[in-house]
């Protein structure tokens, strides 16, 4: 029977130890708990945001305050947030456990990326304490370089020190899948998941470096007036945004690839079958992967960029939607002849389905650039981004986290309260950002302090869903934390899922294996278990 | 550097917990490196294109700013860069065949190359200085072209700044090396950080053979 | 102001196309989603734990059926964006009969001048069925021009000319919003455009005629900053002729080639070195922070003015 005591919980009590580990484990729960943070944080500048636009003057902030509010929202969602959820948590976690390994390849640069996160969120919550940012997250310029006068360079290297976090995080992945995989576990016996964090490791080294330099450059041209991006003084905005799209737009690959990789490994369990097309789902990956390299100037269709470019981008937007179709199709035709039950985690992977799926439609419609110029920096690229970005990567973070819960603590969640919380959480947020859609189409601009007063219904609509949503994820920590006082012993596999992960204990040993772990093909559920 | 030290400090004798052999810690700590210098790659990266995109803008003030840079240095510094890349790599080397003092010397000589590289920096931005060049602190230049100089050598301060910030860094940790290489800390059997070190160093000097083109060769005639 | 409606006015002749294709791809998607969220249900329903369907003998994977919904979808993506292509092009290219209005961005209002020398602030008078171009710039940040009626929009820079164009066909006052994001009271900075009958729209100009059309105001400017004083016919200082300069290819000192438009000739007043003419030297000063850019739309649009009237006379 599993139990607390000889697992890397109990392998060496205090502050002190947990500081200084070294252990992957208890580095993804260290993230784990500074990502929690940094969520409810960012949420509680979405509740301003969505109490805010409750009347259509403006309910309850100035349109500065306004304007912070959604600028801290969107920093510490995307850099503090969704781009290390799922990686350095559940990332963290797993990966040397699904590949049979002791730990990943450099345990102290994992350490050391873990601070580097907390250093760059300190300066986020630094800027906020000394007065908050206004330039949105976009930081375009000559606005942010120019223009406003708040603490830009806080924020900045902020998201500065994270992006080091994110490059050796990266680092540290590719080297430990490439090096230290079980001698049988060859490329294409990787569990979606390990792939999923490969593709997102290559994202993460290749892209980070662009935005770190270009937001230092930000950063020289507020402090030394460089010009480079500042047409006042020769240069050229449009190259920053070129810039910051480079790296800002494979970021969204950074979000949804780990959210794919979480659900290609709930599907396949509570479905007990393989996964339909396992080699298509790995190609598809590696697709998203290169061909998201090459789309970001699909975020510049009215920008003023060639007309030219913006074909060639819109293309290549269609183009890279192939492959994320293959992926919902392939989920779809694993459930057919299946055993399927229901459970919490299964939940949260069948509503990421379903919205992934919208937010990637409507992101089709985004890829026509003669549907985008009525519909960019409008309500509707909001709901786009949201049903990818909430919808998809948030849905499968949870469904992750209930998913390995068990793993991870060794106690089971009250499965009622779980899948009351993913059905709310399915329908408030289909209530929150639905409604964002018909605004954007009916002309509201995005980042509105105030607006015109036919919009106010369905803005009315979207607070009360926001409401709904706010209380779906409070849920969970509740249930969650009740569950490691109170939670039932959950056995080393209750889901008797087939991943290297659950041979080992739960929780697992310091050492993660106390004997090697039979390596056999990925999702082989049709066969006896080992 | 820190990804390759942290797999490679140890002597290659005791292996860490997280491998199953020398072998397996050394080809770990050896991709690392190269994983972590397509990063750097990409660092530079936004440069240069910052500097192509400019550049096409302005070709005649790049042209112009470009023949205010000191040639003679640039080529000086050109010539010592590549000597010391292929001094660390006689080092490596050395190391491998136990030729422990060779060794140590050559690091030695390679840091100090490092080091006059920078000094010689040092004189040219002190040059330009003197001729009004430095953008935001004494930039004075009459003529048609005045803008777009100032742009470029607000780029020449980037790359070349960020440039010999490597270099720096470069210098300190070739210098510890050689210390700890005179102590005999490493073999014919443990040379994977030297090795990875002089990765990095060889990484320096590409950016240079880049560099010193785009920055001081480009356009001289015209 | 127009109350809230499900369907979205259509008032330019941009705006049908546009909807065609936006229906086309709601009914599109919206048929996958359902055809995607029906299997899914099927599916879970039938196959539920505990049910008696038939699950034998099904292979996990099936090159064919990869294929067909690999190829598939990207032969109904190559059409969607064939079909978006034409469109976007349209959007793109002013028609040759179009009339310039120019606007003027800043945080946080909208200047729009016509030709004639009208001046409006936050409010665009437009004639109905008539083709009209914007040729727009900003004076501080980026911003973007958006008229969700007509479905157009388009970022307004510093430091350069971008363009839009329309032509409206429905009478009526519709929203001008900014949509991207320019600081402060980046919610606030809207207005509207007013389509008018051509009739009451030449009413309209008659009554708010400033002193002087565009065309004469840059004529008053080029002489009080003492252009002609170099570009004149009996100039002691060699520069190049300005008749019949606008929409011309000029050759460059570079051996390079461009064609004189707006952006060419503000360019040339504000960073005179950046294209120097072939066969003349780079003699001229800079006027960068001596002409607004009111004023050097007012320029352009009397060098416009005169190779107009140049071409005429040929």
């Amino acid at each position: 029977m599993s139990t607390i005591e000889g697992s890397f919980w109990s392998h060496d009590y205090g502050l002190r130890a947990w500081l200084t580990t070294r252990d992957h484990k208890r580095i993804a729960i260290l993230y784990a708990l500074g990502i929690t943070f940094y969520f409810f944080l960012g949420g509680a500048a979405a509740t301003l945001i969505r109490l805010n636009l409750v009347e259509p003057t403006g309910a309850l902030l100035s349109a500065e305050n306004y304007n912070k509010a959604f600028t801290f929202h969107g920093v510490v969602m995307v850099w503090f947030f969704l781009i290390p959820s799922i990686p350095t948590t559940l990332g963290n976690f797993l990966l040397p456990l699904m590949i049979g390994a002791r730990d990943v390849a450099f345990p102290r640069l994992n350490l050391a990326s873990w601070y580097l996160y907390m250093l760059g969120g300190l300066f986020a919550v630094a800027a906020l304490l000394a007065g908050g940012v206004d330039t949105g997250w976009t930081f375009y310029t000559p606005f942010s370089t120019m223009f406003s006068n708040t603490n830009v360079y806080l924020v900045v290297i902020g998201v500065f020190v994270t992006g080091f976090s994110s490059i050796l995080t990266g680092v540290n992945f590719i080297v430990t899948i490439h090096t230290l995989r079980m001698p049988r576990l060859t490329w294409f016996r990787l569990p979606l998941f390990v792939w999923c964090m490969y593709a997102v490791s290559l994202v993460m080294v290749l892209a980070t470096p662009v935005l770190a330099m270009t937001l230092a450059l930000i950063a020289l041209e507020r402090l030394a007036h460089l010009g480079i991006f500042d047409p006042a003084l020769g240069g050229d905005p449009l190259l920053f945004q070129h810039l910051f799209w480079f790296y800002s737009h494979p970021a969204v690959y950074i979000m949804i690839l780990p959210a794919m990789g979480v659900v290609s490994e709930i599907i396949p369990c509570f479905v007990r079958r393989r996964i339909f097309g396992y080699r298509f789902m790995v190609y598809s990956i590696l697709a998203i992967t290169v061909i998201g390299f090459m789309v970001w100037g699909h975020h510049m269709f009215v920008a003023g960029q060639s007309m030219y470019a913006s074909l060639l981008f819109s293309i290549l937007s269609f183009v890279v939607a192939v492959p994320s179709a293959i992926k919902v199709f392939n989920w779809t035709a694993t459930l057919r002849k299946g055993d399927i039950s229901f459970e919490a985690p299964m939940l949260y992977a069948l509503g990421f389905i379903g919205l992934f799926m919208l937010g990637g439609l409507t992101g089709l419609m985004l890829a026509a650039p003669a549907l985008d110029i009525p519909l960019t920096d409008t309500y509707f690229v909001v709901a786009h981004f949201h049903y990818v970005m909430v919808g998809g990567s948030v849905m499968a973070y949870l469904g992750g986290i209930h998913y390995w819960w068990p793993k991870i603590t060794g106690k089971l969640y009250s499965e009622g309260w779980a899948r009351a919380a993913a059905i709310l959480m399915f329908f408030g947020f289909n209530l929150t950002f639905f409604p964002q859609y018909i605004l954007g189409y009916e002309g509201m601009p995005r980042r509105y302090h105030a607006y015109l007063p036919h919009f106010q219904v369905l803005n009315v609509l979207s607070s009360a869903g926001a409401s709904i949503l706010a209380l779906a994820y409070l849920l969970p920590v509740a249930y969650l934390l009740w569950s490691l006082r109170a939670g039932r012993a959950a056995g080393n596999n209750p889901w008797q899922a087939r991943g290297l992960e659950w041979q080992t204990t739960s929780p697992p040993p310091q050492e993660n294996f106390l004997s090697a772990p039979t390596v056999g093909e990925a999702y082989a559920y049709d066969e006896a278990a080992p | 550097m820190t990804a390759a030290t942290d797999a490679a400090c140890a002597p290659d004798a005791d292996v860490h917990e997280q491998y199953d052999d020398a072998t397996q810690q050394r080809e770990a700590a050896t991709l690392g490196m190269w994983v972590f210098l397509s990063t750097e790659i990409l660092f530079f990266g936004v440069l240069f294109a910052s500097y192509t995109i400019l550049r096409i803008l302005y070709p005649q003030g790049f042209a112009a700013a470009s023949r205010h840079t000191d040639m003679l240095l640039g080529t000086i510094e050109t010539a010592v860069l590549l000597t010391s890349s292929s001094l660390i790599a006689l080092a490596v080397r050395a190391v491998r065949l136990d030729q422990n003092r060779v060794a140590a010397w050559l690091l030695a000589a390679t840091a100090t190359l490092g080091l006059s590289f920078l000094v010689m920096h040092g004189f040219e931005y002190y040059k330009e200085y003197t001729e009004h060049l430095i953008p935001a602190i004494d930039f004075m230049q009459p003529g048609p072209h005045s803008h777009a100089i100032e742009l470029f050598f607000c780029l020449y301060y980037c790359i070349t700044g960020f440039h010999s910030l490597h270099v720096a860094i470069g210098v300190v940790v070739i210098s510890a090396l050689a210390v700890r290489v005179c102590r005999g800390a490493y073999g014919a059997h443990r040379y994977t950080y030297p090795e990875l070190t002089a990765l990095y160093w060889h990484l320096v000097d590409i950016v240079w053979v880049f560099v010193y083109p785009l920055l001081y060769l480009v356009d001289r005639s015209g | 102001m127009s109350d809230f409606t499900w369907l979205l006015t259509q008032a330019s002749s941009l705006a049908p196309e546009v909807d065609a294709l936006f229906w086309f791809m709601v009914v599109l998607c919206g048929t996958v989603a359902l055809g995607v969220i029906c299997a899914i249900v099927y599916f879970s329903i039938r196959y539920r734990r505990g049910s008696d369907a038939d699950r034998s003998g099904e292979p996990a994977q099936s090159l064919p059926v990869e294929l067909t919904w690999t190829l598939i979808p990207g032969v109904l993506f190559t059409g969607v964006f064939i079909w978006s292509l034409f469109l976007f092009v349209k959007m793109h290219t002013p028609p040759a009969d179009s009339q310039t209005i120019y606007i003027v961005a800043k945080q946080w209002m909208w200047k729009a001048q016509h030709p004639g020398g009208q001046r409006e602030i936050n409010t665009l008078h437009v004639p109905l069925g008539v083709p009209i171009r914007l040729t727009m710039t900003s004076q501080d940040v980026i911003h973007s021009f958006y008229v969700p009626a007509f479905r157009v929009k388009q970022d307004v820079l510093p430091g350069r000319y971008t363009q839009l164009w329309f032509m409206a066909t429905k009478l009526g006052h519709y929203e001008l919003f900014c949509a991207e994001y320019c600081g402060l009271d980046h919610s606030r900075m809207g207005g509207q455009i007013v389509v008018l009958r051509p009739s009451a729209f030449a009413q309209w100009l008659e009554g708010h005629a400033g002193p002087a059309t565009l065309a004469a105001q840059g004529a008053a400017l080029y002489r009080a900053h003492g252009c002609s004083g170099c570009h004149g016919a009996n100039a002691s200082i060699h520069a190049p002729d300005l008749n019949g300069l606008y929409g011309r290819p000029v050759h460059l000192a570079n051996g390079t080639q461009v064609i004189a438009d707006d952006r060419y000739i503000r360019d040339s007043i504000l960073l005179p070195d950046q294209h120097v003419v072939a066969g003349y030297q780079a003699l001229m000063p800079s006027f960068a922070g001596q002409l607004s850019e009111e004023d050097l739309l007012a320029i352009i649009a009397y060098l416009k003015a005169r190779s107009e009237s140049s071409h005429e006379h040929d």
